[in-house]
C-alpha cells in the first residue's frame, strides 16, 4: 500500500516516531511553561534534569533491582527533590534581579550535573530494557506498532491532561494561576508563595524526570540526551508561547508529526524544520501561536 | 525592563570626565597596561595561546557590545564565530585569498547572518530573544553537519595563512601574532568607538530604559539590529582569525557549548565593562589549557564558575575591581 508515493509502513512508522519525539516536546515544554509562569525563570537545567530521570530508572534497575514500574514513580520524586533543593539553596536568591541571571544561573547547573554524569559513566550511554509487559509489538493491519512506543504517546498524553486539569480546575491549580497573575495579592491573602514556588519548581522538574524514564528504554541512556532535546524544546516553547498549557502540549505533538513527516518526505531537512516553523511563527505570529504578546 | 549589567553593576559610580578619545583617565591607564602586555608578552609566553587569547577576548568584546550595552542576551554567538571561521578557512584554502580578505569575508557573511538571525529575534524580548538566538544557531549547526563545504565532521583541515597583504609570510608564530593583535586592537576600539558614539547612546538609553526610548522616537528596532549585525560581523572576524591561526574550522565552534563559553567568559570579566571580556576571556582560556587534562571536569568547572558569578560575584573580575577603585573601567 502506498501512500503519496510512499510506502504505508514507512510513513506511518515516521508518523509515530514523530508522535513519541512530540511527547516529550509536549511534556518537557510544559514543565518549562509552569516553571516560567510561576518563578519567571526558564529552566535550562530542565535538560539536564530528563537526563537524570533516565539515570536514575537505570540506577534504581541496576543498583537496588527496582524495575521499570517503581522507576516511573520513585525517579520522578527523587530528581523532583533534587529540584527543590536547587531552587532552595539557588535559583530562590535571583527573583529579584533581572530574568536572564535566572537562565544564566541554570545553564551553569546543567553543565555541571551533564559534566558529572559524563565523568562518572562515560558519554556512550547505558542500555535500559523495555519491561517485560510492554514488549512486543500489535499488528494494526497497515503497520506493526511496538507496544512501548504506543505506551509513551499514551501515557504522556494523560500526563499533560493530568497536569491541564490539576492547573485548571483544583483549588491548588487556581492558587497557582492566581500567584502566577498577581503574587503579592496571593500573597496577602495569606497563601505562601514563596513555598508555592518551590514546589512548583520541583513539579516541573519532576515532569521532566518523568519523561527522562520515559525515555529511558526509547534513547540509550546516556548523558547528553537532555542538553541535545532541551534546544529544541525552547523553540518549540517560542513557537507555541508560555500562554497556555494546553497550547504547549498541542505544539509539543504538533512539532513532532511535523518533524516525522519531514523525515519521510525531505530527510535532509528534518534536524532544521522545527527551527524554519520557529522562524516563520515570529514573522507572523511573534507572541507564539498560543501566547498573549 | 533594564538589562543586567544595568541592574546594579555601577552604583555609586559617576560618569567621569573624559581624559581622550572617550577613555576616562583609568580606563586609559588599563588601555595602556593592555597594550604593553600584548606587546611584550609574546617575548615571553607561547604566541599561540597568546593569539587563542586574543581571538576569544574580541569575541566576547563582541558578545559584550550587545548583553553590556543594549541589555540583550544572544545564546548563539557560537554561529556567527563558528561562521566566521568557516568562511575565512574555505577563502584561504579553496579561494587562495590572502588572510586578510579570508577574515574580513568571514566576518561578512557572520555579518550577514547576524543579520537574517537578529531581524527574528528582536522580534521578541529578554528571555525569549536568548530562547531564539540559541535556536537558531542550532539550526545553522546542523546546517554546517550537512553543508558540503564544511567537511561534516572532519571540517576544514590545513588552512594556509597565506602573507599578509600577499606580501609578508605569516608562516612564523611570532609575525601572525602581530596580525592577530592588530586585529584585536582595531576590533575593540572601533567598538569603544561605537560605544561612545552618539549611537551608542541611543543603544545604552534602549538598555535603561525601552519604552522611554520609543516615546523619544528612536526606532529601537533599528539600533538593536544594527548593534545585532556588529557584534555578529566582528564575532565573524574573530573566528575567522582563529580559522588562520590554527589552520582548521570545525564544528566545535558553532556548537551551543560555544555560546555558552563566551557568556561565561563576559560574565567573569564583568558584563558592561570594556576590559571585563577581555580579562574573562584570558582567565577562560588559561584555565582550560591547564585543565585540558582533566576531560570532563572542564565542563563542571565551567558550570560551578557559571553558577558562582550569577550567585555571588555580578560584576565580575573587571566590574569588582572598578567598584573598589570607584571608577569605572
Amino acid at each position: 500500500m502506498d501512500l503519496f508515493g510512499i510506502p504505508a509502513p514507512l510513513l506511518f512508522g515516521q508518523l509515530l516516531l514523530g508522535l513519541i519525539n512530540g511527547a516529550f516536546y509536549a511534556l518537557l515544554s510544559l514543565g518549562l511553561a509552569v516553571i516560567f509562569g510561576m518563578l519567571n525563570v526558564i529552566n535550562f537545567t530542565h535538560g539536564a534534569q530528563f537526563m537524570m530521570g533516565a539515570f536514575v530508572a537505570w540506577m534504581l534497575l541496576n543498583w537496588l533491582g527496582i524495575g521499570y514500574w517503581g522507576a516511573l514513580i520513585l525517579a520522578p520524586i527523587i530528581v523532583g527533590i533534587t529540584g527543590i533543593i536547587l531552587e532552595r539553596l539557588m535559583i530562590a536568591k535571583l527573583y529579584k534581579l533581572d530574568h536572564l541571571y535566572g537562565l544564566l544561573l541554570t545553564f551553569g547547573l546543567g553543565l555541571i550535573i551533564e559534566g558529572l554524569f559524563r565523568n562518572e559513566f562515560g558519554s556512550s550511554g547505558l542500555p535500559y530494557r523495555i519491561p517485560a509487559e510492554l514488549t512486543g509489538a500489535w499488528d494494526l493491519g497497515f503497520m506493526f506498532m511496538p507496544v512501548y512506543r504506543g505506551w509513551v504517546v499514551v501515557v504522556a498524553f494523560v500526563m499533560c491532561l493530568a497536569t491541564w486539569l490539576v492547573i485548571e480546575k483544583t483549588k491548588i491549580g487556581s492558587y497557582l494561576r492566581a500567584a502566577t497573575e498577581n503574587p503579592a495579592l496571593v500573597q496577602a491573602f495569606g497563601i505562601n508563595v514563596p513555598r508555592m514556588m518551590t514546589l512548583t519548581y520541583g513539579a516541573g522538574v519532576a515532569l521532566a524526570a518523568f519523561a527522562g524514564v520515559l525515555a529511558a528504554p526509547i534513547y540509550s541512556v546516556n548523558p547528553q540526551m537532555g542538553s541535545n532535546l532541551i534546544i529544541i524544546v525552547f523553540a518549540v516553547v517560542v513557537i507555541g508561547g508560555m500562554g497556555s498549557i494546553l497550547g504547549s502540549v498541542l505544539t509539543g505533538f504538533g512539532l513532532g508529526v511535523i518533524e516525522g513527516l519531514t523525515k519521510v518526505f525531505y530527510p535532509e531537512a528534518s534536524s532544521t524544520v522545527i527551527f524554519v516553523v520557529m522562524a516563520i511563527v515570529l514573522l507572523a505570529r511573534p507572541a507564539g501561536l498560543f501566547g498573549r504578546s | 525592563m533594564a538589562g543586567p549589567a544595568a541592574a546594579g553593576a555601577f552604583e555609586g559610580i559617576d560618569a567621569e570626565k573624559e581624559a581622550l578619545w572617550g577613555f576616562t583617565k583609568p580606563q586609559l591607564l588599563a588601555f595602556g597596561v593592555m597594550l604593553a602586555f600584548i606587546v611584550i608578552s609574546p617575548f615571553y609566553l607561547y604566541p599561540v595561546f597568546l593569539m587563542k587569547v586574543l581571538c576569544f577576548a574580541l569575541f566576547a568584546c563582541a558578545f559584550n557590545l550587545l548583553i553590556g550595552y543594549v541589555g540583550l542576551l544572544s545564546f548563539g554567538h557560537a554561529a556567527y564565530f563558528g561562521m566566521g571561521g568557516y568562511l575565512a578557512g574555505h577563502a584561504a584554502k579553496v579561494w587562495g585569498a590572502t588572510p586578510e580578505v579570508s577574515i574580513l569575508i568571514g566576518g561578512f557573511v557572520a555579518g550577514l547572518l547576524g543579520w537574517a538571525i537578529g531581524a527574528l529575534a528582536i522580534r521578541r524580548q529578554g528571555i525569549y530573544f536568548a530562547m531564539i538566538t540559541l535556536a537558531m544557531a542550532q539550526m545553522v549547526y546542523f546546517f554546517c553537519v550537512q553543508a558540503p563545504f564544511t567537511n561534516g565532521e572532519d571540517g576544514i583541515q590545513a588552512i594556509p595563512r597565506g602573507a599578509f597583504l600577499g606580501q609578508y609570510s605569516l608562516a612564523s608564530d611570532f609575525t601572525l601574532y602581530w596580525m592577530v593583535a592588530g586585529i584585536f586592537l582595531l576590533g575593540f576600539l572601533f567598538i569603544h568607538r561605537v560605544i561612545h558614539s552618539p549611537f551608542g547612546q541611543v543603544m545604552k538609553a534602549i538598555r535603561e530604559n525601552e519604552p522611554r526610548a520609543i516615546s523619544l522616537g528612536y526606532r529601537v528596532d533599528d539600533y538593536k539590529l544594527m548593534a545585532f549585525v556588529i557584534s555578529a560581523a566582528l564575532s565573524g572576524v574573530a573566528g575567522g582569525t582563529k580559522a588562520i591561526v590554527f589552520g582548521i574550522a570545525t564544528l566545535t565552534d558553532v556548537f551551543w557549548t560555544m555560546s555558552g563559553e563566551v557568556v561565561l567568559m563576559s560574565l567573569v570579566g564583568g558584563l558592561g565593562t570594556l576590559f571585563g571580556p577581555v580579562a574573562g576571556a584570558a582567565i577562560i582560556i588559561t584555565m582550560q589549557n591547564y585543565l585540558a587534562e582533566f576531560g570532563a571536569w572542564v565542563t563542571v568547572i565551567q558550570g560551578v564558575i557559571f553558577v558562582l558569578c550569577v550567585l555571588a560575584f555580578r560584576r565580575g573580575v573587571i566590574g569588582e575591581i572598578g567598584r573598589v577603585l570607584k571608577v569605572r573601567l
